[in-house]
């Protein structure tokens, strides 16, 4: 980009086989890396002066093993969620969800809600959009529900981190909370608690934007576009995350844990949850305190608990969404979606 | 004179846009007045649902993610 003749030019000049190659490439490249996670982690705990078995010993190489680990994972797990949401978009979304009053609406909005592209800074005008557009309240919030609560990012790493069978449960109950949450407040009817100019307001239809045919190139593209971005942007919070859980797993001792997240404890599920609200984190830095905190022998029920409540209430969300929700639908979205949670904490340590 | 709107709440992307539309419009040596529009009623009333949106002259081109560099100049010689 430096002289103006190349701004003219579309920076296309890459021949298709380029990129296929490339994408191979990365990938093997990737594969490498991460088979040199433990040595790499190993070695560079060698060069601290602390005894490799202390308490300091012991946070250090989790730091050193998480920190380059989650960032491959996200890498990996950001450019293909790139690639497969190129196929999805906001307006396509409404379109099918639009006028869905029957039950398949809900856990159908909550599928789309995981595939389709949007960030946390459109959801105000992306509600509107489906709102106004016929699509019914309680699909709106399944659909809102599971965009964070089930995104490919907290299930990826937490398979990678912390294990298939946990990714799983936490898969079922994450989509089963949105879709259930979002029937419940359709029979609430709460049209009426949505601010008086979005009730009133009559978007027309989606505006004629055409649409776009991609080539395989392009989402290849797309998907770099937002490793690029996403990584930029959360690479603080994984750190500050990482740092945390590593704190956790040097020195909490583990009788403390037992007793504060054991499953002995019926309040620790609520009090994760009130914790885990106002705390604002994104799934890539709540999964490595997550990974800390089961693998100090917290409980699985009270954990998920947490994890969901951090991910998927969020205040700044909140405040966002107060836009065009009154303070009462706001509370009652909160109390439905945490009552699903505290239900999903409290069924794991039970039958844990 | 072309009038470009940029649809957004304010976040980082939208900023980028904006900036991107004047960098384009000064080196094709086209005359614009970017707009940034942050009031969520006149997004959505745009029908813009995934931000940034761009509009020239009332005319809707684009929404979600920044723009292509290649389709900016489309945009502002139109």
């Amino acid at each position: 980009m430096t002289t103006e003749t190349q701004d003219m030019k579309p920076p296309q000049t890459h021949p298709d086989w380029h990129w296929y190659a490339g994408v191979v490439a990365a990938g093997a490249v990737w594969l490498m890396l991460y088979r040199q996670l433990i040595p790499f982690s190993e070695w560079a705990t060698g060069l601290f002066p602390v005894a490799r078995h202390s308490h300091s010993g012991e946070a250090i190489a989790f730091f050193l093993y998480d920190v380059p680990k989650v960032l491959l994972l996200l890498t990996l797990i950001v450019f293909v969620t790139g690639v497969l949401r190129s196929w999805f978009s906001p307006e396509k979304t409404r379109a099918i969800l639009s006028g869905r009053r029957e039950i398949m609406g809900y856990p159908l909005a909550a599928a789309l809600g995981v595939l389709t592209p949007f960030c946390s800074c459109s959801s105000v005008p992306l509600f509107i959009g489906f709102v106004s557009a016929g699509v019914p309240l309680g699909v709106t919030f399944s659909f809102l529900i599971a965009g964070p609560m089930v995104g490919p990012v907290g299930l990826g790493l937490l398979f990678g981190l912390v294990g298939w069978k946990i990714a799983l449960i936490y898969l079922v109950f994450g989509f089963s909370i949105a879709t259930v949450s979002g029937w419940v407040m359709s029979k609430m009817k709460l049209e009426r608690y949505l601010q008086d100019w979005v009730r009133e307001m009559n978007a027309g239809p989606a505006m004629g934007l055409d649409e776009e045919r991609l080539t395989l190139v392009d989402r290849i593209k797309i998907g770099i576009e937002q490793v690029r971005e996403i990584l930029s942007r959360v690479w603080v919070w994984v750190v500050l995350g990482i740092a945390i859980g590593a704190l956790i797993h040097g020195y909490v001792p583990e009788a403390m844990m037992l007793k504060i997240m054991g499953g002995e404890a019926w309040w620790s599920v609520p009090a994760a949850v009130v914790v885990g609200v106002p705390m604002y984190t994104n799934a890539a830095g709540a999964i490595p305190i997550v990974e800390a905190l089961l693998g100090k022998g917290a409980a699985l029920g009270t954990t998920l608990a947490f994890m969901m409540s951090v991910i998927a209430l969020s205040l700044p969300e909140m405040i966002i969404l107060k836009q065009v929700l009154k303070l009462r639908l706001i509370g009652i979205f909160i109390a439905v979606v945490a009552s699903g949670i505290l239900a999903t904490g409290f069924l794991f340590n039970a039958i844990l | 004179m072309k009038t470009v709107k940029v649809y957004g709440p304010g976040c980082k992307r939208c900023e980028t846009t904006a900036q991107m539309l004047k960098d384009a419009a000064a080196s094709l040596g086209v005359e614009v007045a970017v707009e940034k529009v942050t009031d969520p009623r006149e997004i959505a009333m745009a029908g813009v649902m995934s931000t940034p949106g761009v509009s020239v002259d009332g005319k809707l081109v684009h929404a979600g993610g920044l723009p292509d560099e290649a389709k900016l100049s489309d945009w502002l010689t139109a």
